[in-house]
């Protein structure tokens, strides 16, 4: 049992300091703006500050192991703890996300879409932030289930109150799909806890025990539940129906949070809950979960292609995305979801990115129809070019973020795990590299549709189509230096993840080994 | 004739009676007959004291109780017909609660019209004393004494706009039905009591629990009993009258109805149940599988359909009786889970069903009217009630971290725990209906939040402050229970029904 102390207090703060912003906004009233903004700001900040204090005081040495641990009693009733910790594997994901909302109160400092109301819109963004990070800390099943949970009422509102025409359908959809999802996979988690010999939703004792005990036909159900709950969040192909329709009507900050760290909440799940607790599980399953994620990178390309809105086309483009981060975890190996992990992290920086570019198009045109726009670089030539540059890192672009992501995933699947069918995954392979070729088409179509050529008689003189503003320039700034950045130098994420992978993939490689140990002393014994 | 009464009464002995047991009981009836007192003596001029006295009453009744719980263990009287232990005090700590509740939001509500209000407040203080009986007793007789004592008044409150048409039809309905529930409850009853020779319960379970194959007897007799439970608690199919009773009855008697009326059912199927019955869990557990997933689903199914939202809360309420029926299917395997969660369920759902209803009161104060489309853009003229009634609505639906979420894991934990298949499905049953619920609940919220004032009219509602503590209060505890609740729910409701002389 370790309570709260000097030592581990940084986890605990750094979850909830959005929410004492969030309780402060309360008592502000709610003309007061811009005091609003500076508030939500500033919390924003004191929390990138707490991740940015974790990065530097992490013991990268032993990243494989909880750090910051507090493991306590929450509701002793159903044996639920409050037990949180980071290790290599959530480190990179809660950098992710407490830099990201900073940017976004940045954007939302000349941006509170319609109709207003700042007060309301901020407070939704700070909860969604305490959830999110609450989800990545989480080391106890009913936790990382409350925290999981605790998003989707302020992401319903965020679509429902500020998004565009279809906000009704699209909110209610997502709202709908999720909890679909989650009600079954809430299912899963007890079924684990009373079939585990320890009764503990505690996930530390739960990995080590993986699924010892459990008849395999049991531990391929618990996995299922899982999996509806996790993959409805990816979303993976046939559940990512929602998804498109949401990033649509979202406004725009809500569309860069879904993107950037909402969707990685379920490829996390799996890495951390669904596999390690249920290896075996896992690797009956992962031809088909490999199945579905090549479905979804082909049938994510081939919606983008056939998108007329720019925004609905990075829809689409996010789940072909997320196919490739599902592919590289279905190999199951350290060097597939290391490249999962890495696609996670380049997947919200760039199609962050993309969605922040796309607001700031709707609010220069209008409109998002691709065919209307035109000519950019010519009307505003930087956001142009910066369009230009995130579609390259988009696309996978060797020296990009995008590449590390997509590249070693795809390389994975030549050789996955023992077990797995290796001719199977080869065919995926294929696939997904022909996927990749797909990705470069839509997105240079987009690209010269929008950016090249002249503009459009609609918009040529159209003195509301201005170049990147300030505001634009610090929010974008710090995505636009992340792509490069980690595309030139991918060891910085790739060292931070790798111990805590194969640490945790240790868990499946031992359970089999046993098998075949047990296996081999009952020839013997026999 | 005279020395024959003589003699019996020499030869009466009065049994034990334990008056610290009985004391929120008697606290109660002293002053139910204050009240009434008041009314009599004082007539109009009694009327400004009468929901002051009635929140006095409920408040003396807290004392009792809370001494009991301190004191703790466990006290019977009347050869174990009546017994205090923690089970039965944090349910007669939550009727206490929620009446206190009722009677705020009913204090401005009844005060308009020309009615009186005396005997409204004594008929509310009548009927919590029949559910705070409810929760000790542990005897057929007592079980439908207590239960005519908490339904009668509540006939009355229900029509107590007597010159409204749609209130009298809500108290004839409600009546007509729930005179109907008692009788077949009685019959059932009298079949208990033929196939076993007594009216206690843990009598009547060593009898029933003797035999290797329930006799016809038994059988027909839990049906009936639990059919005429299943009226009270409005389970599918036995709910007809809730809609309509709901909608016509003054909307502060609609949520004790709702909530109280509902639990002391519960509290009586609990009684029964774990202590009268557990033996034959092969009798009552597939009986509580149909009505549970009858409820969840076809409750959940009609809400989808309403235009009004008492009746849309209605219809939840038959589904939320689904929820807290589930846990009652494998009572036999896990007892004390099943116990717990149900009893869990029943005091978050009191909270935030009070809360949806002390809202719905607050809106019709302003709009006059109970439709879902009048709730369209509450939140551009009443944010605090908006927050509020999202804070209550989402918590129906069971999205964490409200409370009602701790409610619906507790159920699928019995559920899953019991391990088996039948177990396993009602699980589904519930997350599959709890994705049905959040539809219309979720529907109401966007309304709220997403839509325009129809009518362009953006001037404040006005909240008394009663009505504002109850919204304050049930919203506090609503969040509380989800995010803290071992420090709130938790602690007391770990409760055992099994440790019975």
């Amino acid at each position: 049992m370790d309570t709260i102390s000097d030592t581990n207090w940084l986890l605990t703060a750094l979850v909830f300091s959005p929410l004492v912003g969030a309780l402060l906004m309360v008592l502000i009233p709610e003309k007061d703006e811009a005091s609003h903004k500076k508030v939500a700001l500033l919390t924003s900040l004191v929390t990138l500050g707490l991740a940015g204090f974790m990065l530097i005081d992490f013991d990268y040495s032993s990243a494989a192991s909880l750090q910051y641990f507090v493991d306590t009693t929450w509701i002793e009733v159903i044996g639920a703890g409050y037990t949180i910790g980071v290790d290599g594997m959530s480190l990179p994901l809660i950098a992710l996300t407490a830099l990201i909302m900073p940017l976004v109160f940045v954007y939302s400092w000349h941006h509170i879409p319609e109709p207003g109301n700042a007060k309301a819109f901020l407070i939704l963004s700070l909860i969604l932030e305490t959830g999110m990070i609450g989800t990545f800390v989480a080391q106890d099943l009913v936790l990382f289930f409350v925290f999981f949970e605790v998003v989707l009422l302020p992401m319903f509102f965020m679509i429902a109150v500020w998004g565009g025409e279809n906000r009704r359908y699209a909110s209610l959809k997502f709202f709908l799909f999720t909890l679909f999802g989650s009600a079954l996979m809430l299912l899963s988690f007890l079924a684990l806890f009373f079939l585990t010999d320890e009764n503990t939703f505690n996930m530390l004792v739960l990995t080590q025990n993986a699924g010892a005990g459990i008849a395999r036909g049991t531990q391929l159900l618990i996995f299922a539940g899982m999996f509806l709950g996790f993959g409805v969040k990816v979303p993976m192909f046939p559940f990512h129906t929602w998804l498109p329709d949401a990033h649509t009507e979202a406004p725009t900050q809500g569309s860069v949070i879904l993107a950037a760290v909402l969707l990685k909440l379920g490829t996390y799940g799996f890495i951390r809950i669904a596999i390690p607790m249920l290896p075996e599980a896992a690797e009956a399953w992962a031809p088909w979960i490999g199945l579905l994620a090549v479905i979804g990178i082909i049938y994510g390309a081939l919606g983008c292609l056939a998108q007329t809105d720019m925004k609905r086309l990075i829809a689409f483009s996010s789940v072909a995305h997320m196919g490739f981060v599902m592919l590289g975890i279905a190999t199951l190996t350290d060097f597939g979801i290391n490249a999962a992990i890495f696609g996670m992290v380049a997947h919200g920086l760039i199609t962050g990115m993309l969605f922040f570019i796309a607001g700031s198009v709707k609010e220069r045109y209008h409109t998002l129809e691709i065919k209307r726009l035109g000519g950019m670089l010519v009307q505003a030539p930087k956001l142009g070019w910066i369009l230009g540059f995130v579609s390259m890192a988009s696309l996978g672009l060797p020296g990009l973020a995008g590449f590390w992501g997509e590249f070693p995933a795809i390389l994975a699947a030549y050789n996955p795990a023992v077990g797995i069918p290796e001719g199977t995954f080869r065919g995926y392979m294929v696939v997904a590299a022909v996927g990749t070729v797909l990705a470069a088409g839509y997105l240079l179509w987009l690209l010269q549709r929008t950016a090249m050529g002249e503009p459009s008689l609609e918009f040529r003189d159209d003195p509301n189509i201005t170049d990147v503003s300030t505001t634009e320039w610090i929010a974008w700034t710090p995505l636009l230096v992340g792509i490069v950045l980690f595309g030139v130098a991918p060891g910085l994420i790739f060292e931070v993840t790798d111990p805590a992978v194969i640490g945790s993939l240790d868990n499946c490689i031992r359970v089999g080994c046993e098998a075949t140990q047990a296996g081999a002393t009952a020839v013997v014994g026999g | 004739m005279f020395a024959f009464i003589a003699q019996v009464v020499s030869e009466f002995n009065r049994p034990a009676i334990d008056w610290h047991a009985a004391a929120p009981e008697l606290t109660l009836l002293g002053f139910g007959a204050i009240i009434t007192m008041v009314d009599i003596g004082w007539l109009e001029r009694g009327r400004n004291i009468a929901a002051p006295l009635a929140s006095l009453a409920l408040l003396a009744t807290m004392v009792p109780i809370i001494t009991l719980a301190v004191s703790g263990g466990q006290r019977s009287m009347f050869a174990g017909g009546f017994v205090v232990d923690d089970y039965s005090l944090i349910m007669k700590a939550t009727f206490v609660l929620t009446g206190y509740i009722v009677v705020l939001i009913s204090t401005n509500y009844i005060a308009q019209g020309d009615y009186w209000e005396n005997e409204y407040y004594g008929l509310l203080l009548s009927s919590i004393l029949g559910m705070i009986l409810m929760a000790s007793a542990r005897d057929l007789i007592t079980i439908f004494v207590a239960l005519e004592l908490l339904s009668i008044p509540a006939y009355m409150l229900a029509t107590w706009r007597k010159r409204d048409l749609k209130s009298n039809e809500a108290g004839l309905k409600y009546y007509l039905m729930g005179v109907f529930a008692s009788a077949i409850m009685l019959y059932g009853m009298s079949l208990l009591y033929g196939a076993t020779g007594s009216t206690l319960l843990s009598a009547i379970n060593r009898e029933v629990s003797a035999l290797a194959q329930p006799s016809a007897l038994v059988v027909l007799g839990i049906i009936f009993v639990v059919i005429g439970f299943a009226f009270k608690v409005s389970a599918f199919p036995f709910h007809t009258w809730a809609p309509d009773t709901y909608e016509g009855a003054p909307t502060p008697v609609t949520a004790f109805i709702s909530v109280a009326s509902k639990a002391a059912g519960f509290v009586a199927l609990l009684n029964l149940l774990f202590v009268g019955l557990l033996g034959r869990d092969d009798v009552f557990e597939p009986l509580m599988w149909v009505l549970a997933a009858a409820s969840m689903t076809a409750g959940n199914l009609m809400a989808l359909r309403q235009m009004n939202i008492v009746r849309l809360l209605a219809y939840s309420g038959v589904a939320q009786a689904g929820y807290m029926l589930a846990p009652l299917a494998v009572a036999g395997v896990v007892p004390d889970k099943a116990l717990t969660a149900s009893v869990t369920y029943l005091v978050i759902y009191a909270a935030m069903n009070l809360g949806a209803f002390a809202i719905v009161i607050a809106v019709a104060r302003k709009t006059r009217s109970a439709q879902i489309a009048d709730y369209r853009g509450l939140f551009r003229y009443a944010p605090g009630l908006t927050v509020a009634m999202t804070i209550f609505l989402f918590s129906l639906a069971g999205i964490p971290p409200l409370g009602g979420w701790l409610a619906k894991f507790r159920v699928m934990e019995a559920l899953i725990e019991a391990d088996s298949a039948s177990g396993l499905v009602l699980g589904v049953f519930v997350a599959i209906n709890s994705v049905i619920a959040l539809y219309y609940y979720a529907r109401i919220g966007l309304s709220m939040w997403a839509d325009e004032v129809p009518d362009g009219d953006l001037s404040p509602v006005r909240v008394p402050l009663s009505l504002g503590v109850a919204v304050m209060l049930t919203a506090v505890l609503t969040i509380a229970m989800g995010v803290l609740p071992g420090d709130v729910v938790s602690r007391f409701t770990e409760v055992s029904l099994l440790a019975q002389p």
